[in-house]
């Protein structure tokens, strides 16, 4: 069986720094995939170079069997990649809602003089509406987002992936700027998101809910894969505790 | 009667051409320092054609396809450069077009083309032309603001990188905008040529860009109706006050720059946050400006 997602020996270097070192993973269908690593790993790079942010120096994309390796970002995103970025970026000069709206329009933004023609914005409002909810920031839909605080671009972040109805959803550290509770429901909501059939690959420093949530664990570190497997067993290997969490330190050391 | 009638149909050309620009610097965030270069291969296109006895309603069309067409050209060579980049480089396009036009004897050269047949169509006929045409752009632009390639412009203009994030091909959309910028310049180019009866690589030189990005960008960035208004000012006092007349690159040129350090969202912008300001409601940011 082939992989939904598969990277392969990819390699980034920015000037001298080498940010990824030939890293190999693979994210199976239905797959709730955590990748983790301290500060500086290379995981959020990982993940622009999966959308194609980034050029690799070396190595392969595939989407369901589907080279990217050479598609524009853009066209990796309809071929069913989304993202949600750790730093967020929000469209300014948009209200929350229209940032949602806009992504779920794909099949109207597609060629720019079909967009031309179309003038509906009701059906993408009501989407929209709808994964802002799922996120939990319904109520921010008419705000600014130079008004709303980080958690919640956080969540409109998410919820503009979500949008795309993606076949794969990158999470670049949703629950940062969440409190306890925040947190918790919005892992709660990827759980529910990766039952309801979208596969995910999830980067958190939140190691108490990663372990709850993942039912893998890609750990990096220094550009390179040092583990790979299921939590529990990943979080045993020796290599992984010293090299991520400091020597003799558990899982329940929590933030790293 | 006679000058307010020119006045009138020298303003109408001007919305037109600023229009243009607008499509192209105010939706889609792309600026652009040489917009002239492509109201005159609008203007020259058609002249060349009327002069040789062609009917001036196949020039119109024709004017705006050399136009856009030059345009898709320079868009296609802008997509590697980004903001301040793409400034020097319409710039740079405004000055080509001008030398090149100045070594042409076919275009003119220095001399450039006289004589350029009037439609028939009278003052007042020609001035209600101009007018329609006027409206007819702004309609369409109004529009297109409000369609899914205006919805897709303004995330553009916004970040470019987070619109492809979305899925956008932010290059194709570019290039629409690039395309029926300059096709719309080339309209009004035409409609100059005809009106004056004169061109020469003069008329289409450096400060005519800057008036137009001048006429967007006091009008308020993107806004329609600000921008109309301010190329209809901005035509008119020149003929009204000799000193405006006089000094119009320094004088547009430093409002340009006034402008965006001071007021980024031009006339359209004061007059929304006047309004703010008054009725206590709150109206979201819009338009973002590079300076
Ligand atoms: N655009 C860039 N230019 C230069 N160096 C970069 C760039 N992006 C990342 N790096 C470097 O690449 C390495 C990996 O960075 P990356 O952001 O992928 O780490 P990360 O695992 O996501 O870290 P964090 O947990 O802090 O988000 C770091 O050394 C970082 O400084
Ligand atoms: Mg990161």
């Amino acid at each position: 069986m082939t992989a939904l997602l598969e990277v392969r020996d990819v390699a980034v270097s920015f000037g001298g720094v080498r940010a990824l070192d030939g890293v190999t993973f693979a994210l199976q269908v239905g797959e709730l995939l955590g990748l983790i690593g301290p500060n500086g790993a290379g995981k959020t790079t990982a993940l622009r170079a999966i959308t194609g942010t980034v050029r690799p120096d070396r190595g392969t994309v595939t989407l369901e069997g589907l080279e990217l390796t050479r598609l524009p970002v853009h066209r990796r995103v309809r071929a069913g990649l989304g993202m949600s970025q750790q730093l967020v970026r929000p469209f300014r000069a948009m209200t929350a809602i229209e940032n949602v709206m806009l992504a779920a329009g794909t099949a109207k933004t597609h060629a720019p003089f079909g967009a031309l023609l179309k003038r509906d914005r009701g059906p993408e409002r009501e989407k929209a509406l709808a994964h802002l909810e799922t996120v939990g920031i319904a109520e921010a839909a008419e705000s600014a987002p130079d008004s709303l605080p980080l958690g919640t671009l956080k969540r409109l972040e998410m919820a503009r992936a979500l949008a795309l109805e993606p076949k794969v959803l990158l999470l670049d550290e949703p629950l940062a700027g969440l409190n306890h509770v925040e947190a918790r429901r919005l892992a709660d909501t990827i759980v529910e998101l990766n039952r309801g059939g979208v596969s995910i690959v999830l980067i958190e420093h939140n190691l108490g809910e990663v372990m709850r949530v993942c039912s893998r664990l890609v750990v990096l570190d220094n550009g390179r894969v040092l583990g790979d497997g299921a939590p529990e067993a990943v979080m045993a290997d020796p290599a992984v505790r010293t090299a991520y969490l400091g020597a003799g330190a558990g899982v329940e050391a929590g933030h790293a | 009667m006679e000058y307010e009638i020119t006045l009138m149909t020298l303003a109408g050309i001007a919305v037109i051409a600023a229009l243009g620009l607008n499509l192209i610097t105010g939706f889609c965030g792309q600026i652009s320092l040489g917009h002239a270069a492509f109201y005159g291969a609008g203007a020259y296109g058609a002249a060349m054609l009327t002069t040789n006895g062609v009917s001036f309603w196949l020039a119109l069309p024709a004017g705006a396809l050399v136009a856009g067409a030059l345009g898709l050209v320079v868009g296609l060579a802008s997509l590697r450069v980004r903001h301040d980049f793409l400034a020097i480089t319409t710039m740079g396009v405004g000055f080509l077009f001008i030398g090149v036009v100045r070594q042409q004897d076919a275009l003119g050269g220095e001399m450039g083309i006289y004589a350029i047949p009037d439609p028939g169509l009278g003052r007042l006929g020609y001035m209600v032309l101009v007018v329609v045409l006027a409206g007819l752009v702004a309609a369409f632009s109004l529009y297109l603001k409000r369609s899914w390639m205006g919805f897709a412009f303004d995330a553009i203009a916004d970040d470019e990188d987070t619109a492809l994030m979305v899925g956008i091909d932010v290059a194709r959309y570019k290039l629409a905008a690039f395309a029926m910028g300059t096709a719309i310049a080339g309209v009004a180019g035409v409609l100059y040529a005809h009106e004056i009866k004169y061109i020469g690589p003069d008329s289409f030189g450096f400060p005519e860009s800057i008036a137009m990005l001048a006429m967007v960008a006091v009008g308020g960035i993107g806004s329609v109706g600000g921008v109309a208004f301010a190329a209809v000012v901005m035509t008119v006092l020149p003929h009204w006050l000799q000193v405006v007349a006089e000094y119009k690159l320094l004088l547009y040129g430093a409002l340009l720059f006034a402008v965006m350090r001071f007021s980024p969202g031009g006339l359209a912008g004061l007059v929304r946050s006047w309004r703010t300001r008054a009725g206590g409601f709150r109206i979201a940011a819009t338009g973002k400006v590079e300076p």
